[in-house]
């Protein structure tokens, strides 16, 4: 049997054993509506409690800082949006390399009368600090940071950042969906330091699609994006997803017991992976960047990246191009592209991102099929150059 | 044995059918893919999942794939549509909308957040039975009317709106026609190519799907264009970005698959216990059926028993899950709103009880529910001092009462 290894943790995962067993009766025996004052609405409203508990405890949050949404996404609009409306218009400053669903509500926003800052990172995806206080400099009321990216597995001193922009009294966001389950995110050490918001998601650590979070600081004023019924204190209406919701629990709790060892396992596996992809010639990009231990971003010379992804598909070997959510797109990343990486080199750009099922030997099985691949690519080029002339 | 309590609150949520979630499970552990994934199986077989669940949904509403829009739920749906058809089309048609003061919460808080921003709107008063009117709606349309919003079937108390005849007359008025169907698909048929609808919203869990997952229904033609009330990555045409949740849209597609499948012979055996329901209740002195009895799904029925208090009264007959105003807002010990805009007094909407029969009801369960409510209705009224009065002859209305 055809048995494809899974090598794209970044776009999802598949939900572990013990979050299926623990969403599962909340399908059928325990089916309430956490609204219902009778014994099944009880019943979920104490397993939507116990939930939220654990995400909390896992980010270092309170119950009561967590609001439940239907993914990442949702959250990252939450917080823009929902801030912007209680403010007046202002600047919205955001890194340049931020996930479409933070960069589209801040341009969103335009339309308000704000005013959209990017800002730019280096060659490394590290934000440019000089930039970062020239936009500091123009007193934004917003600042959206990812803690870590989708695409680089780059992680940003959020702490540090908010610290330096704590003067100009803006409100704080990190998108902090990638990092969640792969290095520790701690809401109350960054909140100390001046972040206000923190967004989660479960379906990149073994949790479901469909669940996700927005960890605030109550001293925000936020407008609810979906109005109706109340739930989640008012800030986001609409029956509670439970399954997905205890799963999201469940995710958070089991993630936070395994970064102990998992990272370290991660780091030695993505080592060889990245010593095997540099004998065979290839540019790792932000490789002199702190980075999430799973994650590797790379082009080899020459070679088109989608032409790859596809055919190591065929050889068994699932990765990405470029982030999943803009997969559709045929444009280079923005992220590599702000990093001031040349299109080119950009349009080669492959993901390799590991996740807790993966052996030394899917490494060296990938790496031999990724060799195979290229030879077979070059001759190729090669053919096709000697019969163009 | 019967499994208590009895489940007789199916319009608040539904359990999901066994082979619903048969069907999910693959989806979370070895299909676990992202559909957005472009470049690999696992990415492929996922999308090709969620095309054919959005093939599913519209198949029971008779309506292309391409007009089905994935939320998370019909709150979403409702947010979405109306906001979204409001801010596109403002400019052009203008800030008033015509709603229903009966509505689910998900419509009223939107339209009332519309109202902030500078929209004006008209809520429209039903007849005592729960319905309103095609004059009212033809009264309540301006010109300037640029979104109308009426449910299909209301949470509450069951009652089907003439959402046929409303929507003729809102596209007459060059109005967008939005309905939120959450509490009709597989209760009643929907078809899209001859209702005049533009918008309609659609929930998975209140018809045996899983909780999370919704859809808006667009029409294409006449195209009807949104404001994205969420944006990212670009899923849904642009019109909703985020991850989609494979696993419960597969669990919504399965589930309406079996809406449209079983739903003629499923509605006649729950309309058949439903009646037997009814009855038994009917035995019962002052008991008052909420909305009108022939414009209703049959899974629904809402009484008021009057002379009884109703907290004490959801007390005594918690061997059955039933709600007493939507489950939404049963938190809250305010009457039902959707009662008071029937003109029912505050007395007669506390002491309502919703029953809501399903798939999974038999009839030992509907027995058993008879019989629990004659006793304790007997028993309660037994203390009430006000049961007594009436039973003496006392009209209630005339009395005097004295402040401490």
């Amino acid at each position: 049997m055809f048995n494809p290894v899974y090598l794209d943790h970044n776009a999802t995962t598949p939900v572990s054993p013990d979050v299926l067993e623990a969403m599962l009766p909340f399908f059928a025996q325990q089916h309430g509506n956490a609204s219902s004052r009778h014994e099944y609405g009880r019943a979920a409203r104490r397993a939507i409690d116990e939930a939220r508990q654990r995400v909390a405890s896992a980010v270092g949050a309170h119950p009561t800082e967590v609001i439940f949404t239907s993914g990442g996404s949702e959250a990252n609009n939450l917080f823009i949006k929902g801030t912007a409306a209680m403010l007046p218009a202002g600047t919205v400053a955001i890194s340049a390399i931020e996930h479409p669903c933070v960069r589209e509500p801040a341009k969103a926003l335009r339309r308000h009368g704000w005013r959209l800052r990017e800002i730019e990172v280096d060659g490394e995806c590290r934000l440019a600090s000089a930039d970062f206080h020239a936009a500091l400099a123009e007193q934004p009321a917003l600042i959206s940071i990812m803690l870590a990216n989708n695409e680089t597995g780059a992680i940003q001193d959020i702490a540090a950042l908010a610290a330096q922009a704590a003067a100009t009294r803006a409100w704080f966001h990190t998108d902090a969906v990638q990092a969640l389950g792969k290095v520790s995110v701690d809401f109350r050490s960054l909140n100390a330091a001046g972040v206000h918001a923190m967004t989660l998601s479960a379906h990149k650590l073994g949790g479901p699609k469909g669940a996700g979070a927005l960890i605030i600081d109550k001293r925000v004023d936020l407008a609810p994006l979906i109005d109706g019924g109340g739930h989640e204190r008012g800030l986001r209406s609409g029956t509670e997803n439970v399954p997905a919701i205890v799963g999201f629990g469940m995710a958070c709790e089991t993630a936070a017991n395994c970064l102990k060892e998992a990272p370290l396992q991660l780091r030695q596996l993505r080592g060889s992976l990245e010593r095997g992809l540099v004998a065979q010639g290839a540019t790792i990009f932000a490789a002199h960047a702190e980075r999430l231990p799973n994650t590797v971003y790379f082009s080899l010379p020459g070679i088109d990246g989608e032409t790859l992804v596809a055919r190591l598909d065929r050889a068994g070997f699932a990765v990405a191009s470029g982030a999943a959510c803009s997969a559709a797109n045929p444009e280079p990343s923005h992220v590599l592209l702000a990093m001031g990486i040349a299109p080119e080199t950009a349009r080669g750009a492959v993901r390799v991102s590991l996740g807790r099922q993966n052996t030394a030997d899917d490494v060296a099985g990938f790496l031999r099929a990724l060799a195979a691949t290229v030879s077979q690519l070059q001759s190729l080029t090669a053919l096709h150059h000697t019969v163009g002339g | 044995m019967l499994k208590l309590p009895i489940y007789l609150d199916y319009s608040a949520t539904t359990p999901v059918d066994p082979r619903v979630a048969d069907r999910m499970i693959p989806w979370l552990v070895e299909k676990f893919g992202n559909p957005a994934s472009r470049s690999h199986a696992f990415g492929w077989e996922a999308e090709k999942a969620v095309e054919e669940a959005r093939e599913q949904v519209a198949a029971l509403v008779n309506a292309d794939p391409k007009e089905i829009i994935w939320t998370s739920g019909a709150t979403e749906s409702n947010n979405l549509a109306i906001k979204g058809a409001a801010n596109f089309y403002a400019g052009t048609k203008g800030k008033h909308i015509v709603t229903v003061a009966t509505e689910h919460k998900a419509v009223l808080d939107t339209v009332k957040e519309l109202e902030r921003q500078g929209f004006e709107a008209t809520y429209i008063e039903p007849q005592p039975n729960g319905l309103i009117t095609v004059d009212q709606f033809k009264a309540a349309l301006r010109k300037d009317t640029v979104v109308a919003s009426v449910m299909a079937v209301n949470n509450e108390i069951g009652v089907i709106q003439p959402i046929a005849e409303l929507g003729e007359i809102a596209r007459a008025n060059g109005t967008i026609f939005h309905v939120d169907a959450a509490q009709a698909t597989g209760k009643m048929p929907l078809d899209l190519a001859k209702l005049k609808v533009d918008l309609m919203s659609f929930s998975a869990h209140k018809t045996y799907g899983p909780k999370g997952i919704g859809a808006l229904y667009v029409r294409r033609k006449p195209r009807i264009r949104l404001e994205a009330q969420m944006h990212g990555g670009g899923h849904e045409r642009g019109m909703r970005s985020g991850t989609l949740p494979t696993h419960q849209i597969v669990g919504m597609g399965e589930a309406f698959r079996i809406a449209r499948e079983e739903m003629a012979t499923e509605n006649e055996r729950i309309r058949m216990l439903r009646d037997r329901l009814l009855k038994g209740v009917q035995d019962i002195e002052e008991t008052y059926v909420n909305g009108d009895l022939d414009h209703r799904v049959p899974h629904n029925l809402n009484v008021s028993f009057n002379f009884v208090e109703g907290e004490s009264l959801l007390m005594a007959i918690k061997d059955i899950a039933v709600s007493s105003g939507s489950a939404c807002t049963s938190a809250s010990l305010e009457p039902s709103y959707v009662l008071r805009a029937l003109g029912r007094s505050d007395e007669l909407a506390h002491s309502s009880i919703r029953f809501t029969l399903g798939r999974f009801t038999t009839e030992e369960e509907i027995d058993f529910t008879i019989k629990l409510l004659h006793d304790k209705l007997g028993k309660l009224r037994e203390l009430s001092p006000l049961w007594e009065m009436y039973k003496d002859g006392i009209d209630l209305n005339t009395v005097q009462w004295a402040a401490h």
